[in-house]
């Protein structure tokens, strides 16, 4: 799994690309996190446009950011999702605390 | 057509990508959609996570997959030789996690019966964990 970070005023995209799973979470967690704090990101937007899997380990890395950053106020998004990660999304009930767009600038100037 | 394979891995983390490709590869001989090999990955992956993180925690042991094609269904059995599962109802619950301090979701056993056609849990406590799942591929 690769990871790429932007930061965009006070949001920070964090584009995945590759397979999330248990193995791949574990590695990616601390060091979104890492980003987080030192971009002082308010808002976080998740582009998985490279994202070609991901199981239920991949809920936990969600709400995990998520609890993180809405301590502070601040919103989690994702643009760029496919079909398949949406019905995992959407069996989670994660869209009750992520908010979707279709694309990047759509997030940004909503959020 | 009928077919068997078996597969055995230490249950490291690394292996949940090699596994869930294993299987996926040996179901592309019922020749399934696109859809239907994501969904018998998905499940593989979860199958597999429990018994690494649920079943051995932080020790290492042995996960098997049985895998069997009969006709245009396949049957997947993944077993651990870990610890088991006490509740097994309990453990099915959407939500329910015995772990949530590792930022498990709890969905494991829902993303499976989302997306096979059936999924048994057999597990005792101390001996370890079978799960037997069954896809069946409506494309043929």
């Amino acid at each position: 799994m690769r990871l790429s970070f932007e930061s965009i005023n006070k949001n920070l995209v964090i584009k995945l690309d590759g397979e999330l799973d248990h193995h791949t979470a574990e590695e990616i967690r601390d060091e979104i996190d890492r980003e987080i704090d030192h971009y002082g990101a308010k808002n976080i937007i998740f582009d998985l446009s490279g994202m070609n899997f991901m199981d239920s380990s991949g809920i936990g890395v969600v709400i995990g950011r998520y609890k993180k950053v809405s301590k502070l106020g601040g919103e989690v998004a994702v643009v760029n999702i496919n079909h398949r990660i949406e019905r995992i999304f959407k069996m989670s009930g994660l869209f009750n605390i992520v908010k979707r767009f279709d694309n990047k600038k759509q997030a940004i100037d909503s959020l | 057509m009928q077919n068997h394979m078996r597969l055995e891995f230490l249950s490291k983390s690394q292996n949940e990508a090699f596994a869930r490709v294993v299987v996926a590869s040996f179901a592309s001989q019922l020749d399934p959609t696109i859809e239907e090999l994501a969904d018998v990955k998905t499940a593989v992956s979860e199958a597999v996570t429990n018994a690494i993180i649920h079943g051995y925690e932080d020790m290492i042991g042995t996960v098997i997959i049985e895998c069997t094609i009969q006709d245009n269904e396949i049957e997947i059995i993944v077993i651990d030789h870990g610890k088991g599962i006490e509740n097994v109802e309990e453990a099915r619950q959407p939500l329910y996690t015995s772990k949530p301090e590792l930022e498990r979701s709890g969905m494991g056993f829902t993303v499976m019966e989302t997306f096979m056609d059936e999924v048994e849990v057999e597990s005792q406590k101390g001996a370890g964990t079978k799960i037997r799942m069954v896809k069946r591929f409506e494309s043929r």
